[in-house]
């Protein structure tokens, strides 16, 4: 299996390829760093997320606050992290930075007040 | 000059009060002027508060963060130095009476005003590109918006547009769009782009993949039908040329179709003030104060040209204030031999346009078409600068020494092959 992509880690978009075998990492080609290398096999074996969603506030300015998950998330679990977030109902007030709730361990964080 | 109308009177009247406005106000105040900031929407921060994703200030703040964060660390230090401004405030005119005499009338909640300044900074953003505008014809249904309104929609109000989304372009608000839909469950059954290649960054791009979201290229969509709302939308397949390939269409039944066919510098009032635009750009011509040909009336941000990074926008802000401190204390930027600069091989836009060199100055600028190995060179002063790609979606930041400047009659800036 061969995972092809352009890197993002900087601006000069290396195409990457991965080449996959039962599971493991054979080989990767076409990246001129490192952190272009590590990120490929990171983007291969265990993508992740960061997470960022709307939630209804009551008492506020605007209807909804802004939030995202503190770190990023394992892709195949965002799925099941938004339909815990469609079911948050916070109140004001809410100040931008504030922890507003948690999911497995992953705290989530208001970026806009209300 | 407008007897019944409350007269206010300010060194500085801002327009628009987003990252650009805002910076333009803080630095304002930082610098002892008396300024007035003016945005017409309910709350400060223009589009980023409804920009709920990663990527914002990487290089004004040194962190990344999302919209609505960059947008309330400008607006707490707005209100930790005590600007005066006001939301809910839309401006009908701005007037040049002369140099140091500018009005700007507009209304609020508490009724019309008439706000005096020596200098106007102008900051109002742009538009989107429109259904219309790209030659999409059809029936007149609901399920059509810009991407701009659909975030607006989502990400302020909580409102979902639709359930079935076709979206028109593939640029980077296109793209995250297209995240937002799906991740808020919508299915995405197609990006559309005119071109070969997709039009934002490789990060964003990322974002298909991510969702399984097919993306044409060289298609677009030129048709909507519907009855009351938007039931199917017409593709079809462009030649290198750009010209529709008879045969090739298909249609994509969808309940909504949105359109991120780019964004256009908002210049209406300064084109009533007389101002010259410059065709590549949409914005005005400017000195490197940031000055537009209208003595006194300054313009930073998206106003000016369509910038990619929010940070640029704030130093454009910063760097348009400082002038018009300058031009209030001298009564005018002191007119001197400015150097022209040119746009040569595959360089589609620049700005500024004059430089004094008399000060160290940025270019902003963006390629007519993506290239590996290239240099930017400016062969009046000997400058090259190696680049290992350029695209059309990366706008490319370039500083020059005054000492580098003085020496030209001319720059022309070019990209080309290494």
């Amino acid at each position: 299996m061969i995972y092809r992509f352009t890197c993002i880690v900087c601006p000069l978009g290396c195409s990457i390829e991965v080449e996959m075998e039962d599971g493991k990492v054979k080989e990767v080609r076409g990246c001129t760093c490192p952190r272009g290398e590590e990120w490929a096999i990171q983007e291969v074996t265990n993508p992740k997320r960061v997470v960022m969603s709307v939630v209804p506030v009551e008492g506020g300015a605007l209807p909804t606050v802004s939030v995202k998950t503190a770190e990023p998330v394992p892709k195949e679990k965002i799925p099941e992290l938004m339909k815990f977030l469609a079911k948050l109902r916070l109140k004001a007030p809410v100040k931008v930075g504030e922890t507003v709730a948690e999911w497995e361990g992953i705290k989530i964080v208001a970026t806009r007040g209300a | 000059m407008f007897p019944r109308i409350p007269m206010l009177s300010y060194d500085v009247v801002v327009v628009g009060g987003g990252p650009a406005g805002m910076a333009a106000a803080i630095r304002a105040k930082e610098l002892g002027l008396n300024v007035l900031l003016l945005d017409e929407n309910d709350y400060l921060g223009g589009i980023l508060p409804q920009c709920i994703h990663p990527g914002f200030g990487l290089h004004y703040y040194k962190e990344e963060l999302t919209g609505p964060e960059f947008a309330s660390r400008l607006a707490k230090r707005l209100v930790e130095l005590g600007v005066e401004y006001r939301t809910a405030a839309r401006v009908l005119e701005i007037r040049n009476y002369s140099d140091l005499e500018k009005v700007v009338i507009f209304t609020s909640p508490s009724g019309a005003y008439q706000a005096w300044a020596k200098a106007v900074i102008y900051a109002a953003g742009a538009r989107e590109r429109h259904a219309f505008e790209i030659g999409i014809v059809g029936d007149r249904v609901s399920g059509i918006y810009t991407a701009g309104e659909a975030q607006t929609l989502m990400d302020i109000y909580g409102i979902m547009p639709g359930k079935e989304i076709v979206i028109v372009g593939s640029g980077d608000v296109g793209l995250i769009m297209a995240r937002r839909f799906a991740l808020e469950g919508a299915k995405v059954k197609a990006v559309v782009e005119l071109m070969p290649y997709p039009g934002g960054l490789a990060r964003n791009v990322m974002i298909l993949r991510d969702f399984d979201i097919p993306l044409y290229l060289g298609h677009k969509v030129v048709e909507v039908r519907g009855k009351g709302r938007v039931e199917r939308v017409k593709v079809v397949r462009v030649d290198e040329n750009l010209n529709e390939i008879p045969g090739s269409e298909f249609w994509i039944e969808a309940d909504t179709l949105i359109i991120s066919a780019g964004l256009v510098p908002s210049v209406k009032k300064l084109k009533a003030l007389g101002v010259e635009i410059d065709s590549a750009t949409g914005g005005p011509v400017v000195n490197d104060r940031l000055e537009t040909s209208v003595p006194g009336i300054f313009v930073a941000g998206n106003s000016l040209l369509i910038n990619d990074l929010v940070d640029y926008v704030a130093e454009q802000g910063e760097l348009a204030v400082e002038g018009a401190k300058e031009f209030i204390e001298n009564g005018g930027i002191e007119s001197r031999k400015w150097v022209k600069v040119e746009k040569g091989e595959n360089v589609r836009l620049i700005v500024p346009h004059y430089l004094s060199g008399d000060r160290d100055v940025y270019l902003y600028l963006r390629v007519a078409r993506p290239m590996e190995d290239v240099e930017l060179r400016i062969p009046e002063i000997g400058k090259r600068m190696k680049l290992p790609v350029v695209k059309p979606a990366e706008m490319l930041r370039i500083k020059l020494k005054a000492g580098e400047i003085r020496k030209a009659e001319k720059l022309t800036v070019e990209v080309v092959k290494a």
